[in-house]
Protein backbone atom coordinates (compact mmCIF):
# COMPACT_ATOMS: atom_id res chain seq x y z
CA UNK A 1 0.00 0.00 0.00
CA UNK A 2 0.78 3.51 -0.70
CA UNK A 3 1.39 5.93 2.16
CA UNK A 4 1.65 9.85 1.70
CA UNK A 5 3.05 10.93 4.95
CA UNK A 6 5.15 14.27 4.84
CA UNK A 7 7.43 15.78 7.54
CA UNK A 8 5.80 18.30 9.87
CA UNK A 9 8.88 20.82 10.10
CA UNK A 10 8.01 24.49 9.62
CA UNK A 11 4.41 23.88 9.86
CA UNK A 12 2.69 26.50 11.80
CA UNK A 13 0.27 25.73 14.69
CA UNK A 14 -2.85 26.65 15.62
CA UNK A 15 -4.07 27.86 19.05
CA UNK A 16 -5.87 24.60 19.45
CA UNK A 17 -2.75 21.93 18.39
CA UNK A 18 -2.12 20.66 22.07
CA UNK A 19 -6.17 19.99 22.48
CA UNK A 20 -5.99 18.05 18.98
CA UNK A 21 -3.28 15.82 20.24
CA UNK A 22 -4.74 15.67 23.38
CA UNK A 23 -8.02 14.34 21.74
CA UNK A 24 -6.11 11.86 19.35
CA UNK A 25 -6.53 13.69 16.28
CA UNK A 26 -4.46 12.59 13.28
CA UNK A 27 -2.64 15.83 12.11
CA UNK A 28 -1.41 16.30 8.42
CA UNK A 29 0.02 19.62 6.82
CA UNK A 30 -2.92 21.85 5.18
CA UNK A 31 -2.86 25.15 4.32
CA UNK A 32 1.00 25.61 5.68
CA UNK A 33 -0.13 24.47 9.59
CA UNK A 34 -0.61 21.16 11.34
CA UNK A 35 -4.41 20.59 11.50
CA UNK A 36 -6.33 17.47 12.55
CA UNK A 37 -7.58 15.36 9.52
CA UNK A 38 -9.41 13.11 11.59
CA UNK A 39 -10.37 12.17 15.77
CA UNK A 40 -10.79 8.54 17.34
CA UNK A 41 -13.92 7.85 15.38
CA UNK A 42 -12.83 8.69 11.69
CA UNK A 43 -14.20 10.67 8.94
CA UNK A 44 -17.04 8.61 8.33
CA UNK A 45 -18.98 8.74 11.79
CA UNK A 46 -17.18 12.65 12.14
CA UNK A 47 -19.86 13.37 9.18
CA UNK A 48 -22.50 11.17 10.31
CA UNK A 49 -22.22 12.87 13.82
CA UNK A 50 -22.49 16.56 12.32
CA UNK A 51 -25.22 15.93 10.16
CA UNK A 52 -26.86 14.79 13.17
CA UNK A 53 -25.94 16.52 16.11
CA UNK A 54 -22.98 19.20 16.37
CA UNK A 55 -19.91 19.23 14.80
CA UNK A 56 -16.98 21.82 16.41
CA UNK A 57 -14.45 22.20 14.08
CA UNK A 58 -10.99 24.36 14.43
CA UNK A 59 -10.73 26.57 11.62
CA UNK A 60 -7.83 28.62 12.87
CA UNK A 61 -5.58 28.45 9.96
CA UNK A 62 -7.73 31.07 7.87
CA UNK A 63 -7.10 34.17 7.76
CA UNK A 64 -9.04 36.82 9.80
CA UNK A 65 -8.56 40.89 9.21
CA UNK A 66 -10.32 44.39 9.71
CA UNK A 67 -10.16 46.52 6.53
CA UNK A 68 -10.18 50.27 7.98
CA UNK A 69 -11.05 53.53 6.64
CA UNK A 70 -13.39 56.17 5.38
CA UNK A 71 -15.35 54.20 3.53
CA UNK A 72 -14.00 50.58 3.77
CA UNK A 73 -16.66 48.86 2.24
CA UNK A 74 -16.06 51.47 -1.43
CA UNK A 75 -12.64 50.42 -1.27
CA UNK A 76 -13.09 46.67 -0.42
CA UNK A 77 -15.31 46.72 -3.87
CA UNK A 78 -12.39 47.63 -6.11
CA UNK A 79 -11.03 43.95 -5.19
CA UNK A 80 -14.55 42.19 -4.46
CA UNK A 81 -17.59 41.36 -6.11
CA UNK A 82 -20.15 41.52 -3.88
CA UNK A 83 -21.91 44.58 -3.14
CA UNK A 84 -20.31 45.85 0.40
CA UNK A 85 -21.51 49.30 0.33
CA UNK A 86 -24.94 47.89 1.10
CA UNK A 87 -24.54 45.28 3.52
CA UNK A 88 -26.13 45.94 6.64
CA UNK A 89 -24.51 45.59 10.24
CA UNK A 90 -24.74 42.88 11.63
CA UNK A 91 -24.61 41.04 8.17
CA UNK A 92 -22.29 38.72 6.83
CA UNK A 93 -22.02 38.37 2.83
CA UNK A 94 -19.42 36.55 0.52
CA UNK A 95 -17.82 37.57 -2.20
CA UNK A 96 -15.23 36.54 -4.28
CA UNK A 97 -11.37 38.24 -4.62
CA UNK A 98 -10.95 38.81 -8.47
CA UNK A 99 -8.08 39.33 -11.00
CA UNK A 100 -8.17 41.38 -13.71
CA UNK A 101 -9.64 38.47 -16.18
CA UNK A 102 -12.13 37.93 -14.20
CA UNK A 103 -10.59 34.75 -12.37
CA UNK A 104 -11.37 33.56 -8.54
CA UNK A 105 -7.50 34.96 -6.46
CA UNK A 106 -10.21 33.89 -3.48
CA UNK A 107 -13.41 33.35 -2.04
CA UNK A 108 -14.29 35.00 1.02
CA UNK A 109 -16.39 35.89 3.90
CA UNK A 110 -16.85 39.63 4.83
CA UNK A 111 -19.24 40.98 7.44
CA UNK A 112 -20.03 44.05 9.45
CA UNK A 113 -19.99 43.17 13.09
CA UNK A 114 -20.14 46.30 14.45
CA UNK A 115 -18.72 49.95 14.12
CA UNK A 116 -14.63 48.89 13.24
CA UNK A 117 -14.87 48.77 9.60
CA UNK A 118 -14.90 45.03 7.97
CA UNK A 119 -13.93 42.06 9.06
CA UNK A 120 -12.71 39.40 6.39
CA UNK A 121 -12.25 36.10 6.58
CA UNK A 122 -10.48 34.49 3.95
CA UNK A 123 -8.87 30.33 3.17
CA UNK A 124 -5.66 30.23 4.84
CA UNK A 125 -3.56 29.00 2.02
CA UNK A 126 -4.37 31.81 0.12
CA UNK A 127 -4.49 34.69 2.49
CA UNK A 128 -0.51 35.91 2.04
CA UNK A 129 -1.27 37.04 -1.23
CA UNK A 130 -5.00 37.98 -0.50
CA UNK A 131 -3.73 40.30 2.01
CA UNK A 132 -1.01 41.77 -0.46
CA UNK A 133 -3.56 42.86 -3.11
CA UNK A 134 -5.86 44.28 -1.20
CA UNK A 135 -3.35 46.46 1.30
CA UNK A 136 -2.02 47.19 -2.42
CA UNK A 137 -5.46 48.11 -4.01
CA UNK A 138 -6.56 50.27 -0.92
CA UNK A 139 -3.56 52.04 -0.72
CA UNK A 140 -4.22 55.52 0.93
CA UNK A 141 -8.11 54.59 1.07
CA UNK A 142 -7.95 51.97 3.65
CA UNK A 143 -5.93 49.44 5.64
CA UNK A 144 -5.61 46.24 6.25
CA UNK A 145 -5.16 44.58 9.33
CA UNK A 146 -4.43 40.78 10.31
CA UNK A 147 -5.66 39.51 13.17
CA UNK A 148 -2.85 37.15 13.72
CA UNK A 149 -3.86 36.80 17.54
CA UNK A 150 -7.58 34.83 17.17
CA UNK A 151 -8.80 31.99 16.70
CA UNK A 152 -11.87 30.54 14.34
CA UNK A 153 -13.64 27.61 15.62
CA UNK A 154 -16.55 26.47 13.71
CA UNK A 155 -19.84 25.01 15.40
CA UNK A 156 -22.12 23.29 13.08
CA UNK A 157 -24.99 21.23 12.94
CA UNK A 158 -28.29 20.56 14.14
CA UNK A 159 -27.97 21.20 17.77
CA UNK A 160 -25.48 24.15 17.24
CA UNK A 161 -28.21 26.87 18.37
CA UNK A 162 -29.08 25.18 20.97
CA UNK A 163 -25.99 24.11 22.44
CA UNK A 164 -24.40 27.80 22.10
CA UNK A 165 -27.23 29.91 23.26
CA UNK A 166 -26.40 28.20 26.50
CA UNK A 167 -23.43 29.77 27.04
CA UNK A 168 -24.47 33.16 24.64
CA UNK A 169 -28.21 33.50 24.49
CA UNK A 170 -27.55 36.31 21.87
CA UNK A 171 -26.79 33.65 19.75
CA UNK A 172 -30.35 32.11 19.22
CA UNK A 173 -31.28 35.52 18.23
CA UNK A 174 -29.50 35.65 15.04
CA UNK A 175 -30.71 33.83 11.90
CA UNK A 176 -28.38 32.72 8.45
CA UNK A 177 -25.56 35.30 7.92
CA UNK A 178 -25.89 37.50 10.76
CA UNK A 179 -22.54 38.41 12.24
CA UNK A 180 -22.09 40.34 15.75
CA UNK A 181 -19.27 41.60 17.69
CA UNK A 182 -20.50 40.32 21.47
CA UNK A 183 -18.93 39.33 24.50
CA UNK A 184 -19.19 35.80 24.73
CA UNK A 185 -16.98 33.20 27.27
CA UNK A 186 -16.15 36.37 28.89
CA UNK A 187 -13.75 37.40 26.11
CA UNK A 188 -14.69 39.97 23.04
CA UNK A 189 -15.75 37.63 20.12
CA UNK A 190 -17.19 37.81 17.03
CA UNK A 191 -19.73 35.58 16.31
CA UNK A 192 -21.27 34.83 12.62
CA UNK A 193 -24.75 32.21 11.76
CA UNK A 194 -22.94 30.50 9.11
CA UNK A 195 -20.39 27.65 7.99
CA UNK A 196 -19.40 25.33 5.60
CA UNK A 197 -21.05 22.22 5.93
CA UNK A 198 -24.52 23.08 4.75
CA UNK A 199 -25.87 22.64 8.57
CA UNK A 200 -26.74 25.29 10.47
CA UNK A 201 -24.43 26.57 12.60
CA UNK A 202 -21.89 29.29 14.14
CA UNK A 203 -18.13 30.73 12.95
CA UNK A 204 -16.79 31.47 16.85
CA UNK A 205 -13.46 34.24 16.27
CA UNK A 206 -12.29 34.51 20.00
CA UNK A 207 -8.55 35.37 20.71
CA UNK A 208 -6.11 32.75 20.82
CA UNK A 209 -5.39 32.70 24.29
CA UNK A 210 -9.00 31.84 25.16
CA UNK A 211 -9.23 29.69 22.24
CA UNK A 212 -8.93 25.98 24.23
CA UNK A 213 -11.27 27.17 27.01
CA UNK A 214 -13.92 27.91 25.00
CA UNK A 215 -13.51 24.97 22.68
CA UNK A 216 -13.15 22.94 25.86
CA UNK A 217 -16.16 24.61 27.02
CA UNK A 218 -18.01 23.65 24.02
CA UNK A 219 -16.90 19.96 23.94
CA UNK A 220 -18.02 19.38 27.23
CA UNK A 221 -21.31 19.33 26.02
CA UNK A 222 -22.52 15.67 24.83
CA UNK A 223 -24.06 16.60 21.63
CA UNK A 224 -20.89 17.80 20.43
CA UNK A 225 -17.79 16.50 19.10
CA UNK A 226 -14.54 17.55 17.68
CA UNK A 227 -14.60 17.17 13.99
CA UNK A 228 -11.83 16.72 11.49
CA UNK A 229 -10.46 18.73 8.09
CA UNK A 230 -11.61 14.87 6.32
CA UNK A 231 -15.40 15.20 7.30
CA UNK A 232 -15.21 19.01 6.76
CA UNK A 233 -14.47 18.31 2.97
CA UNK A 234 -17.15 15.38 2.78
CA UNK A 235 -19.39 17.89 4.44
CA UNK A 236 -18.81 20.82 2.34
CA UNK A 237 -18.77 18.78 -0.55
CA UNK A 238 -22.33 17.25 0.16
CA UNK A 239 -23.44 20.94 0.53
CA UNK A 240 -22.36 21.75 -2.65
CA UNK A 241 -19.85 24.31 -1.68
CA UNK A 242 -17.03 24.66 -4.28
CA UNK A 243 -13.58 24.69 -2.82
CA UNK A 244 -11.08 27.10 -3.41
CA UNK A 245 -7.62 25.32 -4.91
CA UNK A 246 -10.02 22.67 -6.04
CA UNK A 247 -13.09 24.15 -8.07
CA UNK A 248 -11.87 27.47 -7.80
CA UNK A 249 -8.93 28.99 -9.35
CA UNK A 250 -7.46 31.94 -10.84
CA UNK A 251 -8.87 30.72 -14.46
CA UNK A 252 -12.72 30.09 -12.98
CA UNK A 253 -14.67 33.36 -12.82
CA UNK A 254 -17.30 33.23 -10.48
CA UNK A 255 -20.13 32.93 -13.38
CA UNK A 256 -18.43 29.46 -14.39
CA UNK A 257 -18.31 28.31 -10.77
CA UNK A 258 -22.06 29.08 -10.27
CA UNK A 259 -21.48 32.04 -7.84
CA UNK A 260 -23.27 34.44 -9.69
CA UNK A 261 -24.82 35.75 -6.67
CA UNK A 262 -21.29 36.60 -5.81
CA UNK A 263 -21.52 39.69 -7.95
CA UNK A 264 -23.84 41.84 -6.17
CA UNK A 265 -26.69 43.86 -8.41
CA UNK A 266 -25.13 47.04 -7.93
CA UNK A 267 -22.09 46.24 -9.32
CA UNK A 268 -23.39 44.40 -12.26
CA UNK A 269 -25.03 47.50 -13.26
CA UNK A 270 -21.98 49.77 -12.30
CA UNK A 271 -19.10 47.09 -13.71
CA UNK A 272 -16.75 48.80 -12.14
CA UNK A 273 -14.72 45.76 -10.64
CA UNK A 274 -11.71 43.44 -11.74
CA UNK A 275 -12.97 41.25 -14.61
CA UNK A 276 -15.98 42.99 -15.11
CA UNK A 277 -15.64 42.79 -18.88
CA UNK A 278 -15.61 38.81 -18.90
CA UNK A 279 -17.56 38.82 -16.00
CA UNK A 280 -20.82 40.56 -17.57
CA UNK A 281 -20.49 38.96 -21.28
CA UNK A 282 -20.85 35.55 -19.06
CA UNK A 283 -23.60 36.74 -17.33
CA UNK A 284 -25.39 37.23 -20.46
CA UNK A 285 -25.17 34.09 -21.31
CA UNK A 286 -21.33 33.78 -22.91
CA UNK A 287 -20.04 30.87 -21.08
CA UNK A 288 -17.97 27.67 -22.43
CA UNK A 289 -18.16 26.05 -19.10
CA UNK A 290 -20.15 25.44 -16.08
CA UNK A 291 -20.09 24.17 -12.46
CA UNK A 292 -21.47 20.39 -12.78
CA UNK A 293 -22.79 18.32 -9.36
CA UNK A 294 -22.98 15.41 -10.40
CA UNK A 295 -24.00 11.74 -8.91
CA UNK A 296 -21.85 8.59 -9.76
CA UNK A 297 -23.98 6.04 -10.49
CA UNK A 298 -21.62 2.78 -10.34
CA UNK A 299 -17.77 2.17 -8.93
CA UNK A 300 -15.22 3.70 -7.42
CA UNK A 301 -15.41 7.30 -6.65
CA UNK A 302 -14.28 10.37 -8.81
CA UNK A 303 -11.95 12.28 -7.67
CA UNK A 304 -10.45 15.51 -8.67
CA UNK A 305 -8.93 15.16 -11.78
CA UNK A 306 -11.16 12.36 -13.26
CA UNK A 307 -12.65 12.91 -16.92
CA UNK A 308 -16.15 13.68 -17.85
CA UNK A 309 -17.52 12.55 -20.77
CA UNK A 310 -20.80 12.37 -22.44
CA UNK A 311 -22.44 9.14 -23.07
CA UNK A 312 -20.71 8.51 -26.55
CA UNK A 313 -17.64 8.90 -23.85
CA UNK A 314 -16.09 12.17 -25.45
CA UNK A 315 -14.06 14.24 -23.13
CA UNK A 316 -16.33 17.26 -22.17
CA UNK A 317 -14.81 18.35 -18.68
CA UNK A 318 -12.71 17.37 -15.68
CA UNK A 319 -13.80 17.03 -12.06
CA UNK A 320 -12.35 19.24 -9.70
CA UNK A 321 -13.27 17.89 -6.31
CA UNK A 322 -15.06 14.42 -5.60
CA UNK A 323 -15.11 11.90 -2.99
CA UNK A 324 -17.71 9.46 -1.24
CA UNK A 325 -20.92 10.95 0.18
CA UNK A 326 -21.55 9.69 3.95
CA UNK A 327 -24.98 10.93 3.98
CA UNK A 328 -25.94 9.67 0.30
CA UNK A 329 -23.75 6.45 0.58
CA UNK A 330 -22.64 7.07 -2.97
CA UNK A 331 -19.90 8.83 -4.57
CA UNK A 332 -20.28 12.57 -5.93
CA UNK A 333 -18.79 14.59 -7.87
CA UNK A 334 -18.02 18.83 -8.27
CA UNK A 335 -16.87 19.49 -12.09
CA UNK A 336 -16.92 21.73 -14.97
CA UNK A 337 -18.25 20.84 -18.32
CA UNK A 338 -20.03 22.59 -21.34
CA UNK A 339 -23.46 24.78 -20.52
CA UNK A 340 -24.80 21.98 -22.94
CA UNK A 341 -24.22 19.56 -20.48
CA UNK A 342 -25.31 21.11 -17.12
CA UNK A 343 -28.94 20.26 -16.94
CA UNK A 344 -30.24 18.45 -14.41
CA UNK A 345 -30.93 15.22 -15.11
CA UNK A 346 -28.10 15.18 -18.08
CA UNK A 347 -26.50 11.58 -18.02
CA UNK A 348 -22.96 11.68 -17.85
CA UNK A 349 -19.71 9.63 -17.49
CA UNK A 350 -16.59 10.13 -15.44
CA UNK A 351 -13.51 7.99 -16.26
CA UNK A 352 -11.93 7.00 -13.42
CA UNK A 353 -8.61 4.90 -13.69
CA UNK A 354 -9.00 4.52 -17.70
CA UNK A 355 -13.16 2.93 -16.72
CA UNK A 356 -15.99 4.65 -18.13
CA UNK A 357 -18.62 5.08 -15.09
CA UNK A 358 -22.02 5.85 -15.39
CA UNK A 359 -22.85 9.29 -13.75
CA UNK A 360 -25.92 12.23 -14.05
CA UNK A 361 -26.10 15.75 -13.28
CA UNK A 362 -28.04 16.43 -10.42
CA UNK A 363 -29.17 20.11 -8.11
CA UNK A 364 -26.83 21.75 -5.48
CA UNK A 365 -26.73 21.16 -3.03
CA UNK A 366 -26.45 17.05 -3.41
CA UNK A 367 -28.02 17.32 0.56
CA UNK A 368 -30.29 19.94 1.39
CA UNK A 369 -29.05 22.96 3.68
CA UNK A 370 -30.77 23.91 6.93
CA UNK A 371 -29.48 27.21 7.46
CA UNK A 372 -31.52 29.49 9.43
CA UNK A 373 -33.10 32.11 7.53
CA UNK A 374 -35.96 33.41 9.49
CA UNK A 375 -36.71 32.73 13.38
CA UNK B 1 1.90 -14.87 7.52
CA UNK B 2 4.42 -12.75 5.37
CA UNK B 3 4.53 -9.01 5.24
CA UNK B 4 5.90 -6.09 2.78
CA UNK B 5 6.97 -2.29 3.76
CA UNK B 6 3.96 -1.07 1.92
CA UNK B 7 1.87 -2.94 4.44
CA UNK B 8 0.37 -6.05 2.48
CA UNK B 9 0.44 -9.03 4.12
CA UNK B 10 0.60 -12.56 2.60
CA UNK B 11 -0.66 -16.41 3.53
CA UNK B 12 0.57 -18.94 1.24
CA UNK B 13 -0.79 -22.33 1.36
CA UNK B 14 0.45 -24.82 -1.76
CA UNK B 15 1.56 -22.80 -4.48
CA UNK B 16 -1.44 -19.91 -3.62
CA UNK B 17 -1.14 -16.70 -2.02
CA UNK B 18 -3.62 -14.73 -0.27
CA UNK B 19 -3.03 -10.99 -0.24
CA UNK B 20 -4.29 -8.51 1.98
CA UNK B 21 -3.17 -5.12 4.09
CA UNK B 22 -2.52 -4.94 7.78
CA UNK B 23 -4.11 -3.89 10.41
CA UNK B 24 -1.89 -0.96 10.74
CA UNK B 25 -2.58 0.28 7.32
CA UNK B 26 -6.56 -0.44 7.41
CA UNK B 27 -6.43 1.52 10.18
CA UNK B 28 -4.15 4.48 8.64
CA UNK B 29 -6.26 4.25 5.51
CA UNK B 30 -9.70 5.44 7.68
CA UNK B 31 -13.13 4.08 6.72
CA UNK B 32 -12.70 2.38 3.30
CA UNK B 33 -15.92 2.85 0.67
CA UNK B 34 -14.73 1.16 -2.04
CA UNK B 35 -12.30 -1.57 -3.32
CA UNK B 36 -11.40 -2.30 -6.99
CA UNK B 37 -10.21 -6.04 -6.59
CA UNK B 38 -8.11 -7.26 -9.48
CA UNK B 39 -9.84 -10.12 -12.10
CA UNK B 40 -8.72 -13.44 -12.55
CA UNK B 41 -6.37 -14.22 -15.08
CA UNK B 42 -4.52 -11.32 -14.41
CA UNK B 43 -0.89 -11.96 -14.27
CA UNK B 44 1.17 -9.05 -11.76
CA UNK B 45 4.94 -8.66 -11.19
CA UNK B 46 6.21 -8.19 -7.52
CA UNK B 47 4.99 -3.99 -6.81
CA UNK B 48 2.88 -3.79 -9.25
CA UNK B 49 -0.30 -2.36 -9.01
CA UNK B 50 -2.79 -5.09 -7.83
CA UNK B 51 -5.90 -3.49 -6.01
CA UNK B 52 -7.02 0.04 -5.32
CA UNK B 53 -8.42 0.77 -2.00
CA UNK B 54 -10.87 4.26 -1.32
CA UNK B 55 -11.47 5.70 2.29
CA UNK B 56 -13.77 8.70 2.34
CA UNK B 57 -11.31 11.13 1.21
CA UNK B 58 -8.39 9.39 -1.09
CA UNK B 59 -7.67 6.41 -3.06
CA UNK B 60 -4.53 4.36 -2.35
CA UNK B 61 -2.85 1.83 -4.16
CA UNK B 62 -2.38 -1.54 -3.73
CA UNK B 63 0.69 -3.18 -4.78
CA UNK B 64 1.33 -6.71 -5.24
CA UNK B 65 3.46 -8.54 -2.61
CA UNK B 66 4.42 -11.57 -4.79
CA UNK B 67 4.70 -12.36 -8.88
CA UNK B 68 2.02 -14.51 -10.34
CA UNK B 69 -1.37 -15.12 -12.01
CA UNK B 70 -4.13 -13.92 -10.15
CA UNK B 71 -6.90 -16.48 -9.45
CA UNK B 72 -9.21 -15.18 -7.81
CA UNK B 73 -10.41 -11.48 -6.36
CA UNK B 74 -12.40 -11.00 -3.28
CA UNK B 75 -15.95 -9.92 -5.09
CA UNK B 76 -17.11 -9.70 -1.64
CA UNK B 77 -15.83 -6.44 -0.79
CA UNK B 78 -17.43 -4.66 -3.84
CA UNK B 79 -20.95 -5.08 -1.64
CA UNK B 80 -18.87 -4.77 1.58
CA UNK B 81 -15.69 -2.35 1.30
CA UNK B 82 -16.39 -2.05 5.59
CA UNK B 83 -15.11 -5.63 5.83
CA UNK B 84 -11.02 -3.81 4.88
CA UNK B 85 -11.58 -1.87 8.05
CA UNK B 86 -13.14 -4.93 10.19
CA UNK B 87 -11.26 -7.79 9.35
CA UNK B 88 -7.77 -6.84 7.48
CA UNK B 89 -5.65 -9.69 7.80
CA UNK B 90 -8.42 -12.31 7.34
CA UNK B 91 -11.99 -11.63 5.58
CA UNK B 92 -10.65 -8.58 3.99
CA UNK B 93 -8.55 -10.02 2.40
CA UNK B 94 -7.83 -8.68 -1.82
CA UNK B 95 -6.83 -11.22 -4.28
CA UNK B 96 -5.19 -15.10 -4.28
CA UNK B 97 -2.58 -14.81 -6.66
CA UNK B 98 -0.60 -18.55 -8.18
CA UNK B 99 2.63 -17.95 -7.19
CA UNK B 100 4.97 -17.56 -9.87
CA UNK B 101 8.28 -17.40 -7.75
CA UNK B 102 8.13 -18.78 -4.00
CA UNK B 103 11.79 -17.16 -3.18
CA UNK B 104 9.64 -13.95 -3.09
CA UNK B 105 7.96 -14.75 0.01
CA UNK B 106 10.78 -16.36 1.83
CA UNK B 107 12.23 -12.93 1.66
CA UNK B 108 9.38 -11.03 2.86
CA UNK B 109 9.19 -9.44 6.57
CA UNK B 110 7.85 -12.31 8.95
CA UNK B 111 5.47 -10.99 11.96
CA UNK B 112 8.18 -10.08 14.43
CA UNK B 113 10.66 -8.10 11.82
CA UNK B 114 6.91 -6.24 10.58
CA UNK B 115 6.50 -4.76 14.09
CA UNK B 116 9.86 -3.93 14.18
CA UNK B 117 9.59 -2.24 11.08
CA UNK B 118 6.27 -0.58 12.24
CA UNK B 119 8.16 0.79 15.13
CA UNK B 120 10.55 2.84 13.45
CA UNK B 121 7.30 4.37 11.76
Amino acid sequence: MSSQDSSDQDLKKTPLYDAHVAAGARMVPFAGYSMPVQYKDGVLKEHLWTREHTGLFDVSHMGQARIRGENPAKSFEKVVSADYQGLKAGKQRYGVLLNADGGIVDDLMTARPDEDGLFVVVNGACKDNDYAIIARELAGEASVTRLEDCALLALQGPEAAAVLAAHVPEAAQMVFMDARALSAFGVDAIISRSGYTGEDGYEISVPADAAERVWNTLLADERVKPIGLGARDSLRLEAGLPLYGHDLDETVSPIEAGLNFAVGKSRREAGDYLGAARIGKELAGELSRVRVNLKVLEGAPAREGAEIADEAGNVIGKVTSGGFAPSLGVPIAIGFAPPAYAAVGTKLKVIVRGKPAAAEVVASPFVPNRYVRKL
Amino acid sequence: MRFTKDHEWVIVEGDVATVGITAYAAEQLGDVVFVETPEAGKVVKQGEGLAVVESVKAASDVYAPVSGEVIEGNGELAGAPETVNALPESGGWFAKIKLANPAEVDALMDRDAYEAFLGTL
